[in-house]
């Protein structure tokens, strides 16, 4: 027996500690392991592919007789040699070939693959092949879309009231638009999978994907064999951000399909002008308004159209459409209000998830419309915000019909306006502009509301399983997967809480389709709130089959059993956890147990575009100050102040590095980071050289993140923490409504200015033109 | 080529040598570290030095002492480690982490973990060069290391408080071993000359070692620090048949004073030379300090900067403003030319068969000298327009300007009609309006991905309005971030 003096002592790595990340000494080492780093088994082969050099048009002749006679080259596939269903489509519709066999549908869009020995040889070789198309002239644009209504999908209405009566009614009315590019993950560590042949024909795919199931499932179809022969395994990512949800099974695919046809293992490693070229990005969306308001600035009426740009398929388009229509009111009411959203369709690379999976561009417009109504009324936006806040009964109702029970952005909001003293910094910018003719500062406090849940519902559901050996020592594994986020470490962490053992005991998983079946992907910021409830119910299970065996044992009730740092507590005595599990094991008490959690009080009918898509809301404001230079466009962000709810942390630590890493990703989306099609539709930013995202000198000199101390969960999530990995991404609209706030200096404040996304120098300069130009 | 030559690569790979027969002249250090000792720790994020995570630690001896440079691997040549020694993120802990990954893990500096071996590395070379004084001099060393997760805030903090860590005895034991290998290897003279499955692979000691090697192979492609033709193999995946190196030509390396000129040999590179060139115009350093990344700079030379006719290559339409001259070198001799006829038209230079560039030749003294580069990121981007002034105002009029432009037009250029403009008219602002419309006539630069044309144009006259508004008194606020504005956020 041990002593009770032990008792006091707290476990290491339980709820709320902020710990370094479960692979932080690996990776400061180069020992984690990512897919590229696995040992390749003897004869592995490597792939390419190979395209035509047209964004549409029909395939008339492909001659691949120099691919295969290229040195090393083993296999050489086309679309005729896929054995089952040529479409990885997340949402089956049948438009994401695998590989191109009719008709090539955007620039670059694979037509063969090639396996060689070398990665070297297999680029070479598909550099080799010919690919005749009758190419047409391909719709590269919104503008073209919307010009020829070529549509990806229906177009998709959300109602409350009448906005047309609204507007008509209205004392003021004004109209407006906006424009925001779309943006690459640029995750480090590109698309990449391994696979590995195995008996019967089944397979074995170490890949890079967010969404190891719908991998298995997808690469289940293309071989025409059950899900039950493909295995998906995910130790981590270098990275995903959205970008290796569905974007990942094109590529495991081909991988699988090498292995089965040769006997030899294959990797289908993207380099990063393929991975740019070749996968999907952040949705580009126009939108415009008319909105109806009072002489305060309050808005009485607002309708809304918004188009997104999806490229070539369906991929998750609809999806992320509508969450751009769920965030357009952000944080406000709208009372009478239309929105809608085109879907159109491009002849470009089929645009996916992204971090926010399209909140943040439907956020964008409604902070725009906001920023034109304070501008037209003369007030400082912030004040503008803050009466068009979410509120009481009457006021609290979503364009969707949900109500949002927990607005605590009032509170935030005040508190963030006092500690980063945004009054009395708004009176020194503007004393500075008047006196700075070409340099001019701009500040702005932006909030964010963002929805937790996927918006379809039955994804909203996860698996765990915990084994405990009998030395005691615990194996977790669960649905997620680890991109960096640190879900790992949070689930573990939670476990460590549940059997009050030091998280160290725990051995983190990789994530496997054989161990947890049917999982969603670890997206809309779901992870920690899903895995973490159902590694915790499977930690519930084995618990309650210890204190059952510990009260037979022992003639207890179940009060008397209480787990205690690395022990347990039996009624007057205490036991190791290492001596209860032996015991248990040897009383034949099953130490392993699955956990399954569904989210609850969810539902939405998307045909009435009403219901209560989200759980519950995650909350956030940042302020920032930038100065540009109207001479030139440049720019740079001189400080940012964050305050973030996320509930009850579970890791402060992880959680800053979120809110931090999500802002600075954002206002690269916001600012630097542009793509750029040529006319043919090809893309000419498909690499660091030329795409730019931010870099160590434009963090800000001053930046401060907080989290809100009184934030709780008002609902009863994994220890009433919330979603963190999305909403902070959002947190970068500040620095974009700065920018315009600073160009708003030139005219006196009275317009907004006519400034579209990413506010690149060029941008900001022609932005800066048009408003002295007026002002003259 | 002498007698004196060998035929296999010795480097040290961290601390043990190693005698490697190079298969193929284009490999990469990258691919080499990746596929034969299979240290997997360095990556690969683009194969092109952009991203970093594939930076290692380079020494090799400067003046008999060993030098440490962060430099990508993904684009540097295997054979160009010849003599030197290569430090991998695999060589960075012994029996505990380095201060700058224990300082890493301690404060969240990782997410996903993939840029991170490249982050440790940069920062370890900080280290190893005695640390940094500032945020500025942090960023500096990490600009070339691209992170997508953390926004680089924990990054930052774990450099200031390690990079400038005294380094234990261990290290200093270590470092001075492999400093008496590489002089020992040093001391053979012997040049590299490789045969290797797709051509020879060439890397001359002496300017005649090198002419004579061009003369042999009038086809050969002549590299210094590969940071351009290094992608012409992982990007255009061309194979480079054969290859001779300048790198190693000693009088290549150097840099000389004279009373008129800093000559800086073709072999200099852009780390090198910094000091130097800040010495002559504080505008030109802050120039270098922008060009790519810590990693290019450390390889990257001026000479090759300029031989490659980049249209836009920062360095040339300074220089081009300047005055600077060229000296080109054959086996038939030497000539000298100034720069701006260098640039013929894109995609050709005033460059004969069997001629290297061999010295670059900046002027000290310079009028009122301003360069100002326009990108779309601040900081290792390439420039969308760079514009660059060297200007003599006497008694409030313009006796002479030197006025170049790169990135508004095929190759780097004077703008001719603005000069002219300018030239024995009163410095004032109704002569740069006049002078703005004489620019628009003396370029008709291009749409690409990183500006429009009418961006360049609009641009490119607010540069030259710019650089009058300077020479104002008093002065008109033209910084973007003054160095105090935000100092009493700064706390917490």
């Amino acid at each position: 027996m041990a002593e009770l003096t032990r008792q006091k002592e707290r476990i290491r790595g339980g709820v709320a500690q902020a710990l370094a990340h479960d692979s932080a000494s690996k990776h400061v080492t180069g020992q984690a392991v990512y897919v590229d780093d696995i040992p390749e088994p003897q004869g592995t082969l490597h792939i390419a592919v190979g395209s035509a050099a047209v964004a549409q048009g029909r395939i008339t002749n492909l001659n691949l007789d120099a691919v295969r006679a290229a040195p090393g080259v083993v296999c050489v596939l086309t679309a005729d040699d896929i054995p089952g269903l040529n479409d990885v489509s997340p949402t089956h519709s049948g438009d994401d070939p695998v590989l191109a066999g009719e008709r090539v549908n955007f620039f670059g869009q694979p037509v063969f693959a090639v396996a060689a020995e070398t990665f070297m040889q297999a680029k070479a070789a598909a550099r080799l092949g010919v690919v005749d198309c009758a190419a047409d002239t391909p719709v590269l644009t919104i503008d073209q879309a919307l010009a020829k209504n070529y549509l990806i999908s229906q177009d998709h209405e959300m109602v409350r009231g009448d906005a047309a009566a609204g507007l008509k009614a209205a004392r003021n009315r004004l109209s407006g638009q906006m424009e925001m590019g779309g943006q690459d993950h640029f995750y480090l560590e590109g698309q990449v999978s391994m696979a590995v042949p195995m008996e019967d024909g089944d397979v074995l795919i170490h890949c890079s994907t967010q969404h190891p199931s719908e991998v298995q499932h997808n690469i289940a179809h293309v071989l025409d064999r059950p899900a039950n022969a493909v295995t998906v395994e995910v130790r981590r990512m270098g990275g995903a951000f959205g970008g290796k949800e569905s974007q990942a099974a094109q590529w495991a695919a081909l991988a699988a399909l090498v292995a089965v046809r040769t006997g030899r293992a294959a990797k289908c490693r993207l380099d990063r002008d393929d991975d740019m070229s070749l996968t999907g990005k952040r949705h580009e969306l126009a939108g415009k308004w008319t909105v109806g308001y009072d002489d305060d600035g309050r808005i009485t009426a607002a309708d809304v159209e918004m188009a997104t740009r999806c490229g070539n398929s369906k991929d998750l388009s609809d999806a992320i459409s509508d969450r751009a229509m769920f965030h357009l009111d952000n944080a406000y009411y709208l009372d009478q209000v239309r929105i809608l959203c085109k879907r159109l369709r491009t002849d470009t690379v089929s645009n996916t998830a992204f971090r926010g999976f399209g909140g943040p561009q439907g956020m964008m417009i409604g902070e725009r419309m906001i920023e034109s109504v304070a501008r037209a009324v003369g007030k400082d936006p912030l004040d503008v915000r803050k009466l068009n806040f979410y509120g009481d009964e009457g006021r609290n109702t979503t364009p969707y019909h949900m109500q949002v029970e927990d607005f605590v952005l009032g509170d935030m909001i005040a508190e963030l306006e006092t500690t980063s003293d945004y009054r009395a910094r708004r009176k020194a910018i503007t004393a500075f502009n008047e006196s700075s003719p070409v340099i001019k500062r701009g500040l702005a406090l932006t909030p964010v509301k963002f929805g937790i849940s996927f918006t379809t519902t039955f994804l909203n559901q996860a698996g765990a399983l915990i084994h405990i050996y009998k030395d005691g020592s615990i194996l977790l594994n669960h649905g997620g997967t680890e991109m960096g986020q640190g879900l790992f470490l949070k689930v573990a962490q939670v476990v460590a809480e549940e059997f009050q053992t030091d998280v160290d005991r725990i051995k983190i998983t990789a994530t496997n389709t054989a161990k947890v079946p049917n999982t969603s992907a670890t997206a809309a910021s779901s992870g920690t709130d899903m895995n973490g409830m159902a590694a915790m119910i499977a930690a519930r299970t084995i618990k309650r089959r210890l204190i059952a065996f510990a009260c037979n044992q022992y003639k207890v009730e179940e009060s008397d059993v209480e787990f205690i740092p690395n022990q347990v507590r039996i009624g007057n005595q205490v036991v190791d956890f290492d001596d209860l599990i032996g015991q248990a094991y040897l009383n034949r008490v099953q130490l392993s147990a699955t956990g399954f959690y569904r989210t609850p009080k969810i539902h939405y009918d998307r045909t009435t575009a009403s219901g209560r898509p989200f759980y519950y809301f995650a909350y956030g404001a940042a302020v920032a100050e930038v100065a540009i230079d109207t001479l030139t466009g440049e720019n740079r962000v001189l400080a940012v102040d964050i305050l973030h709810d996320v509930g009850q942390s579970l890791n402060p630590a992880i959680d800053i590095g979120q809110i931090e890493g999500g802002f600075i990703q954002g206002m690269g989306w916001l600012t630097t980071e542009e793509l750029w099609w040529d006319d043919s539709g090809r893309l000419r930013t498909h690499a660091p050289s030329t795409y730019k995202i931010p870099t160590c000198g434009d963090r800000p000199a001053h930046m401060k993140v907080k989290l809100w101390e009184k934030g709780r969960n008002a609902e009863a999530t994994i220890h009433r923490s919330k979603a963190v990995g999305e909403p902070p991404l959002m947190l970068a609209m500040s620095v974009f409504h700065a920018i315009s706030d600073a160009l708003s200096s030139l005219d006196g404040y009275r317009t907004v200015p006519d400034l579209d996304a990413p506010a690149t120098p060029e941008r900001i300069l022609m932005a800066a033109q048009k408003l002295k130009a007026k002002s003259r | 080529m002498t007698a004196e030559t060998r035929s296999t690569v010795r480097l040290l790979l961290g601390w043990t040598p190693v005698d490697i027969a190079v298969a193929d002249s284009n490999q990469t250090v990258l691919q080499y570290l990746r596929d034969q000792p299979q240290l997997k720790g360095s990556k690969e994020g683009c194969a092109e030095g952009d991203c970093g995570a594939c930076t290692v630690v380079v020494g090799a001896l400067k003046d008999g002492a060993i030098r440490y440079s962060a430099v990508n691997a993904c684009i540097l040549f295997l054979p160009a480690m010849d003599g030197k020694q290569i430090l991998s993120v695999e060589q960075v802990a012994d029996t505990e982490l380095h201060p700058v990954q224990q300082a890493l893990v301690e404060l969240h500096g990782s997410q996903c973990g993939y840029c991170t071996p490249g982050i440790v590395n940069s920062l370890l070379c900080l280290n190893l060069n005695g640390g940094a004084a500032d945020r500025q001099a942090i960023d500096d060393a990490l600009i070339g290391n691209l992170c997508r997760c953390t926004g680089y805030g924990p990054i930052i903090e774990a450099a200031e408080k390690a990079c400038s860590t005294e380094l234990s005895a261990a290290w200093k034991t270590r470092i001075a071993a492999a400093q008496k290998q590489l002089l020992s290897w040093a001391a053979d003279d012997q040049a590299l000359a490789l045969e290797t499955r797709n051509g020879p692979y060439l890397a001359p000691k002496t300017p005649d070692q090198l002419a004579a090697a061009l003369d042999a192979h009038p086809a050969a492609t002549l590299v210094a620090g590969a940071t351009d033709v290094g992608l012409w193999v992982t990007k255009l995946g061309r194979s480079l048949n054969p290859l001779i190196s300048v790198a190693e030509v000693a009088d290549l390396q150097s840099m000389r004073l004279t009373d008129s000129h800093l000559e800086i040999g073709a072999a200099v590179t852009y780390s090198e030379a910094h000091q130097a060139l800040s010495e002559i115009s504080e505008s030109l350093g802050e120039l270098v300090r922008r060009i790519g990344s810590r990693q290019v700079r450390n390889s990257g030379t001026i000479g090759g900067n300029i031989a490659n006719g980049s249209p836009i290559g920062d360095m040339p339409p300074a220089l081009i403003a300047m005055g600077a001259s060229l000296v080109l070198r054959s086996r038939a001799g030497r000539r000298e030319i100034p720069l701006q006829d260098f640039f013929i038209e894109y995609g050709k230079q005033d460059l004969r068969p069997g001629e290297f560039v061999g010295r670059v030749l900046v002027p000290r003294k310079l009028d009122t000298f301003r360069c100002y580069k326009v990108s779309k990121r601040f900081d290792q981007d390439i420039t969308a327009v760079l514009g660059a002034f060297n200007i003599a105002i006497e008694n409030g009029a313009v006796v002479s300007a030197r006025i170049a432009y790169g990135g508004m037009a095929g190759v780097p250029a004077r703008a001719v009609g603005c000069e002219a403009a300018l030239t024995g008219k009163p410095w004032n602002m109704k002569t740069i309006e006049t002078a703005k419309v004489a620019l628009d006539a003396d370029f008709k630069p291009m749409t690409d991905m990183r500006a429009s044309a009418a961006y360049r144009t609009l641009a490119a006259r607010n540069l030259l309005e710019r650089f009058y508004l300077e020479t104002q008194n008093p002065a008109v606020a033209l910084e973007l971030a003054s160095r105090n504005h935000m100092k009493g956020l700064v706390d917490g």
